[in-house]
């Protein structure tokens, strides 16, 4: 017989979990007493909130479900901003929270809290641990759930006596839920309809989402847009899907996008809509879209199809899967004229990377970061102005775009950062973040230290929570109501407190010379960029 | 218009909290909700009476099936399934008006399952829509209680969910 913290260790190295991310307290004490033994690593965070982030970033690298802990309680509840955040966008997590022991239940004592309860809305699933006996196969299952289908976060609350409990060890096999079968491979009549809907379009247009990373399906889609000629643009998740340079792509789309990538959408007569959930922000659909574009939509969630849209043709099935099974059809390769025009009137489109007369011009230094950086750097840009200069002018060649898409959580950009870098070692990991958000999330700059993680870091330096001033500028005569960020720190020197080397930087005339200094720093390092609080987003 | 939906979920703890915050959080409108356990003891039966179009009788059914704990979901044709509610109403009545108020519970082919000087509990399983029938006529009297199980269903024939 074991423990059921004895198991719950054994479990996680079946699954082959490298890290934990996590912050202890009295309800999961002999977890953390069992993980000393093992050889899993644990990442100690400053922040619950980050623990999470943390391992979504490792998560959406590592193509594997990221693993976070925390105690019962405010530990729980701390958490709940990354499961939230994580399930909008659709991360696979696995979530343990302490709980106070099973008998105390539902008595409000110390450090109680009904997190399964509260963490509902923000969770594919979740479990609230009975017997220790049950935690092999709970934990199996929570990992299947995690990764498989449309996955998302899934929480495990293990009171602590379960987690002294002793068990016999038996794990099934095979994980057996009778309510979860996901599609994976579409239906062959709907392909079908999919094929002779491209063959009559005369202006088509594929629009991805985040959905494509979560099927490896990237290969495919370039593959699937070049064979036939198809014009692409991205919602901000979907950001990389294709390189951004690559001559069929026109941009994100929606209110923060480019202009031609929604002239594409109004114009099209097709609209093939592949793992991206239509919403409002990233894509200003439906209002946009013609009454007379048909749509194909494509999605491992059934649900997500027709919620927002009405559409033509629906796909349920994994991205990946489904590209082939189109291309499997040989579809007809489409005119030039559509996609010339497109392409022509993208190389219209003039950026504005001129120099600004004080501080630098945000868009053309992440332009020149991403462009400095290898070809298959990791990106994670933050939310704010700062975003939505990343998302427009940073360069993804064969790396990946990290950003909270769905929620849009301030303080995402650095834990995410550190959980990538853990997952992909020998590749650049960059986040831009403001000055603002960076404060969110610099406790996370001693988890850095501690684990030696060798993350760049930008601060985008305006004094000002940007984008709430921009609304306010636009929308409430002007009227700034707290969004002055005086009082701020000195970055640079709270870098330096804890021993990062850094600079700031007040033109575009050291932009080249500081990303190369930065980029040559073995370590981690952070390099402030002065912009000026009028710079707009777009 | 209104769509009866038939759901099998597992019979464990938090099923039921999970779907009724499911349709608080996406603004379904829930006329009826009846659960029950079902001829196998590990699975419950949720009988659902859903208000709306089209759109949100789908928009009701994609989101149950995309609960784990949820292993089946049908919408029933309305014109191929025997309905049945069950409802309890306790009347405050005088004297003279005990014949009146047991004619009707007759002719409704209800019961009479409790009676005191003062008041009558009559109980008739029904289709909802008589049972609005017995309510209204009865509410000439002086309804004190009344207690609706909420629809429950089944498909005619020898077709299941
Ligand atoms: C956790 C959280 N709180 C509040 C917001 C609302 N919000 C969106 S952008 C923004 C300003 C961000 O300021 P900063 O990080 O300095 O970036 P900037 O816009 O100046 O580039 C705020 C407050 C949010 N998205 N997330
Ligand atoms: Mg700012």
């Amino acid at each position: 017989m074991i423990t059921g913290a004895e198991a719950i260790v054994r479990c996680l190295e079946n699954e082959g979990v490298e890290y934990i991310f996590g912050y202890p307290g009295a309800t999961v004490c002999p977890l953390y007493d069992k993980l000393t033994k093992s050889s899993i690593k644990h990442i100690l965070v400053r922040h619950e909130q980050h623990a999470g982030h943390e391992a979504s970033g490792y998560a959406r690298i590592k193509k594997r479900p990221g693993v976070c802990m925390t105690t019962s309680g405010p530990g729980a509840t701390n958490l709940i901003t990354a499961l939230a955040t994580a399930y909008m966008d659709s991360v696979p997590l696995v979530a343990f929270t302490g709980q106070v022991s099973s008998e105390l239940l539902g008595r409000d004592v110390f450090q109680e809290a009904d997190i399964t309860g509260a963490a509902e809305p923000f969770t594919k699933y979740s479990y609230l641990v009975k017997n220790a006996a049950d935690l092999p196969r709970i934990i199996k299952e929570a990992f299947h759930i995690a990764s498989t289908g449309r996955p998302g976060p899934v929480l495990i609350d293990i009171p602590v006596n379960v987690q002294t409990d002793k068990l016999d060890f038996y794990q099934p096999e095979a994980v057996d839920l009778r309510g979860y079968k996901p599609t994976i491979k579409g239906h062959a009549g709907q392909i079908k309809r999919v094929l002779r809907a491209i063959n009559n379009a005369q202006r088509p247009v594929i629009c991805v989402g985040g959905g494509i990373f979560a099927a490896e399906g990237q290969k495919e889609l370039q593959q699937f847009c070049e064979s036939i000629n198809i014009p692409v643009v991205s919602t901000m998740m979907g950001i990389g899907a294709i390189p951004t340079a690559h001559p069929l792509y026109m941009g994100m789309l929606g209110m923060h996008g480019k202009s031609i990538a929604n002239r594409a959408i109004i114009d099209s007569d097709l609209l093939i809509i592949i793992g991206a959930r239509v919403s409002d922000r990233a894509v200003l659909l439906p209002a946009n879209v013609s009454k007379n574009t048909k749509i194909v939509h494509i999605d491992i969630d059934p649900a997500e199809i027709g919620k927002n849209l009405d559409t033509f043709i629906p796909v349920v099935g994994d991205a990946k899967e489904i590209l082939r099974q189109v291309m499997e059809e040989e579809p007809e390769k489409k005119s030039v004229e559509w996609t010339d025009a497109l392409k022509a009137a993208r190389e219209m489109l003039t950026l504005d990377y001129e120099p600004r007369k004080a501080g630098i011009n945000p868009k053309a230094f992440v332009h020149l970061l991403s462009r400095t950086l290898p070809d298959d750097h990791i990106y994670c840009a933050d939310v704010g102005q700062n975003q939505i200069w990343s998302a427009g002018n940073c360069e993804v060649r064969t790396g990946r775009f990290l950003t909270s898409g769905g929620m849009g959580t301030m303080g995402y950009s650095i834990p995410a950062a550190i959980g990538a870098k853990l997952a992909a070692p020998d590749r650049a990991v960059v986040a831009v973040c403001g000055d603002g958000s960076f404060q969110m999330q610099m406790m996370e700059l001693a988890t850095i230290c501690q684990n030696n993680v060798d993350v760049k870091i930008v601060v985008m330096k305006n004094n000002k929570l940007g984008l709430v001033k921009e609304i306010q500028r636009k929308s409430y005569k002007n009227n700034e109501s707290a969004v002055d960020l005086t009082g701020s720190p000195d970055i640079v020197a709270i870098a330096a407190a804890y021993g990062i080397p850094g600079r700031r930087i007040d033109s575009m005339d050291a932009a080249e010379e500081a990303i190369a200094q930065m980029l040559g720093n073995k370590g981690v390092y952070l390099l402030e960029c002065v912009v000026d609080e009028n710079e707009p987003s777009m | 218009m209104k769509h009866t939906i038939s759901v099998l979920v597992e019979n464990k703890a938090g099923v039921l909290a999970r779907i009724s915050g499911l349709f608080a959080r996406r603004g379904f409108n829930i006329d009826s909700l009846a659960v029950g356990t079902t001829e196998d003891k590990n699975i419950s039966r949720i009988t659902l009476l859903v208000d709306g179009d089209d759109y949100i009788a789908e928009q009701v059914t994609k989101q149950l099936n995309k609960q784990i704990d949820v292993i089946k979901v049908r919408k029933l044709d309305q014109e191929e399934i025997t309905r049945r509610e069950l409802v309890l109403v306790k009347v405050k009545m005088s004297a003279d008006q005990r014949g009146e108020i047991i004619d009707i519970v007759k002719i409704m082919q209800g019961e009479i399952v409790d009676i005191s000087h003062t008041t009558l509990t009559v109980e008739m399983s029904d289709k909802p829509e008589k049972i609005d029938l017995l309510i209204d006529l009865l509410s000439p009297y002086n309804i004190v209680e009344v207690a609706r199980t909420g629809t429950i269903a089944l498909q005619k024939g020898a077709a299941i969910v």
